[in-house]
């Protein structure tokens, strides 16, 4: 239970850094680039290699390039639902996760599986 | 228009936008370390780039801009679509970063974690910079 309280606090901690910058950065394309960092990544691998050493580390780094790929999918299916499609911010974020999913599973099972 | 920073954004949030983001980081983190136990690192290293925040942070910025213009007298209901496309357009741009923070990362490993985690972090602020200036000046480019 302890890990995962430090977990949610450590995780909460980074995001809420870049989610800052993110607001205060500007041009909003610029702001942009902080939606996308490495927040919950860097609080994952550094618990990760702590708890589990560095194998770990390597593992999940290489999942994240193909979690990367299906982001850049991901953000690219958004900005063209948003801009074509008029509907809103909400909707098309959570609707455009399925092309996460199914980039990034179909990427792990095509390379890692 | 160059890069800059600007204070007066925190004009515009309330203070449960910053709650709901770092909750919602939170999570993402126990969400990903609980795949991890049950199904594998390999599986959860892939929700390491889980866009989780991202639906939270475009509609912030949707809702902001809307409630800006609103102030002036006008719907501003497409111009925060916009502003959320474009902050989609930038997640595009840095998760280029993220990937090659992750190959950093797996490059520089053997060294330790601190000056492979700091090694990493300086390939992501880079690579992400440099992949929106070039898109700038491709833009402005075209433009011309």
């Amino acid at each position: 239970m302890t890990e995962y309280i430090l977990r949610f606090l450590i995780g909460g901690f980074f995001v809420s850094i870049f989610a800052i910058v993110g607001d205060v950065a500007r041009p909003k394309s610029f702001a942009g680039l902080f939606s996308a960092a490495p927040s919950v990544a860097l609080a994952t691998l550094g618990i990760a290699w702590f708890q589990h050493g560095l194998k770990a580390v390597e593992v999940q780094a290489t999942s994240m390039i193909l979690g990367g790929i299906a982001l850049a999918c991901y953000s690219v299916t958004v900005c063209q639902i948003l801009m074509r499609l008029r509907i809103g911010a909400l909707p098309a974020t959570i609707s455009s996760i399925v092309v996460w999913l199914a980039i990034a599973l179909g990427l792990h099972a095509m390379f890692l599986g | 228009m160059p890069i800059s920073f600007s204070l007066s954004a925190f004009s515009d949030s309330r203070w449960y936008e910053y709650v709901v983001r770092f909750v919602l980081g939170g999570l993402a983190t126990v969400v990903t370390g609980i795949l991890s136990a049950l199904y594998g690192e390999s599986i959860g290293g892939l929700f390491l780039a889980l866009p989780a925040i991202f639906c939270a942070s475009a509609t912030l910025i949707e809702r902001h801009e809307i409630r800006r213009k609103r102030k002036a007298g006008l719907d501003g209901t497409r111009r925060g679509q916009t502003a959320a496309a474009l902050d989609a357009a930038g997640a595009a741009l840095g998760s280029i970063a993220m990937i090659s923070f992750a190959v950093a990362l797996l490059i520089l490993a053997q060294r330790g974690p601190l000056p492979a985690f700091f090694s990493a972090s300086t390939v992501w602020i880079v690579v992400a910079i440099g992949a929106w200036y070039v898109r700038r000046v491709l833009r402005v480019a075209r433009a011309a």
